[in-house]
């Protein structure tokens, strides 16, 4: 791996990866991982199948907690505290870290509801605060003006664009440090996922974003950094023009013209 | 003949046996719910509803004994069903691997299968002896008894069906369990367990083994639980068996209410469950 510091001066980190193993019962799937992710910046983590890129961003909200016989060890420091103690409030850290998943995940209630909901679990608002806050939150995922005449609707009802959208809203109206985004775009249409690409541009004035993705172009696209994983282990990380023009390592080079993936 | 033709052939010959023995199947659900509809028909009145069970030879109704039935039906869906939902919850969010959850499931899959008789002769022995006598609680002790297995199970596998994305995405909002389970897991699957409520509902309407040992019946009005109660299915197996016309004809009614009640309960758990189908 490269230093990168050189090209870094003006960055702060947001969150920092120092030597993470992260194991599947016996099975080693993160290989000491060391990285920064910078604020109001946009990473991309590519990489084949199975290279450990979900696993690694659902290591920052400890959503492996769900699953007994998956751990994490080595240090994830997200405001200034490891997050991988025991001991930490994982509601707490998921008011910072939110995120977004592959499939559009509404809940089985209003459109209101679904975004309501996660803010209910960490503030207290009046009727008037929340309306203001659901506004603001669909504004910022861009589905405001498509949904607010239908706000008491299902969220079900929606397209699976705008259901992805939703879920964006959702996870923004907690006002997040960190939003993590695992193939947000792999089950949605062309335009759909250039509407969520244009909003990833949007949302990195405020907040700090991590995204797994499988298209290379998309990385390419939306993101300031690049790592390129492979097999558990983070072969490459910089900027991603320098990823993407000229890679250090031949695995990331294989891996970004196709030779191999 | 040439292979299409043979495929052909073994087609024709394979639909007409699944379809000879859909008919079979059906001829005597037909039968069995026509002689209902001529039989139960005829001894419609409104003096079912009006009147308590006559002595033979006298005006009569039925009207203890839906009483009766009602009674001990609602009271067993009440004391069952916040157990069983309870215990689905338990078997599909926190017992999915554990010991204790495998044991759960393994025996709540025995009583599933356990003939209702049993049921009713456990709560004969640990109820009915004790006290000295047969009693409406009893009877409905049993019926609730019968519901639990059915509820959990259709809790159990309708939670199950809920795509893990969909509670991941709650957790990952910041939502602790419990709240995950109430608000965004059990909501999903609402309408199949209400649907699985249903159909243990259809169930315990027409059971008369459970009762026999329980309630017993009651030829007069009463709604003292600690009585013996009247019931329709207990009155239907005496009027039934008994050599007097009238009675007979009464049972006839009896069977025609239950049949009827039991075929809505099954229509309604259909139409709610297709809503849901369609939402999704």
């Amino acid at each position: 791996m490269m230093p990168v510091e050189s090209a870094l001066q003006n960055l702060v980190p947001e969150i920092s990866i120092r030597n993470l193993n992260f194991y599947y019962g016996k099975a080693l799937a993160l290989k000491n991982i060391n990285l920064e992710v910078y604020k109001g910046k946009v990473t991309a983590f590519i990489g084949p199948s199975g290279c450990g890129k979900s696993t690694l961003l659902r290591t920052i909200n400890r959503m492996y907690d769900l699953y007994p016989g998956q751990h994490a060890e080595g240090e994830l420091i997200v405001g200034g505290k490891n997050i991988l103690e025991k001991g930490v409030d994982t509601i707490e850290l998921r008011a910072k870290v939110g995120m977004v998943f592959q499939k559009p995940t509404p809940f089985p209630m209003s459109i209101y509801e679904n975004i309501a909901f996660g803010v209910r679990m960490h503030e207290r608002l009046s009727r008037n605060e929340m309306d203001d806050r659901i506004e603001w939150a669909l504004t910022k995922a861009a589905l405001w003006n498509e949904v607010k005449d239908k706000l008491n609707k299902p969220g079900t009802g929606l397209s699976g664009g705008q259901q992805q959208r939703l879920c964006i809203a959702r996870g923004v109206a907690v006002k997040p440090q960190v939003l993590l985004l695992d193939e947000p775009t792999s089950a949605l249409d062309p335009i759909s996922t250039m509407r969520i690409e244009e909003l990833i541009h949007e949302l990195k004035r405020e907040f700090t974003i991590a995204i797994v993705t499988h298209n290379m172009q998309q990385a390419a696209r939306v993101s300031d950094f690049t790592a390129y994983m492979y097999l558990g282990e983070l072969v490459e990380f910089g900027k991603t023009d320098e990823i993407f023009i000229k890679p250090q390592d031949k695995r990331t080079e294989d891996y970004i013209t196709g030779r191999m993936g | 003949m040439n292979l299409r033709n043979r495929r052909k052939t073994i087609n024709v010959i394979a639909l007409g046996l699944s379809l000879g023995a859909m008919a079979f199947g059906l001829f005597w659900l037909i039968w069995i719910l026509w002689m209902v509809f001529e039989q139960g028909i005829g001894a419609l009145s409104l003096s079912l509803l009006t009147l308590d069970t006559p002595a033979p030879g006298n005006a009569g109704g039925l009207r203890n004994a839906i009483f009766g039935s009602f009674i001990m039906v609602g009271l067993a869906m009440a004391m069952a069903t916040p157990v069983a939902i309870l215990a689905g919850i338990y078997l599909a969010e926190y017992g999915r691997n554990t010991w204790l959850g495998n044991v759960t499931r393994f025996v709540n899959d025995i009583l599933l299968s356990a003939p209702s008789i049993v049921i009713g002769l456990f709560v004969y022995a640990i109820y009915v002896a004790q006290v000295g006598k047969f009693s409406g609680l009893s009877g409905a002790l049993a019926l609730a008894l019968l519901v639990i297995p059915v509820v959990v199970r259709t809790t159990e596998d309708m939670l199950a069906l809920v795509p893990n994305a969909l509670r991941e995405a709650a957790f990952a909002l910041g939502a602790p369990k419990w709240k995950v389970i109430m608000l965004v897991t059990l909501r999903s699957a609402k309408t199949g367990v209400i649907t699985g409520i249903l159909l243990a509902l259809a169930r315990i309407s027409g059971e008369t083994a459970p009762l026999l040992f329980t309630a017993l019946s009651n030829q007069f009005w009463s709604a003292d639980l600690s009585e013996p109660m009247a019931n329709l299915p207990v009155t239907i197996f005496k009027f039934a068996m008994s050599p007097f016309t009238d009675w007979q004809q009464l049972a006839w009614a009896g069977v025609f209410i239950i049949t009827m009640g039991v075929l809505f309960l099954n229509i309604l758990a259909r139409v709610v469950f297709r809503q849901q189908s369609a939402q999704h």
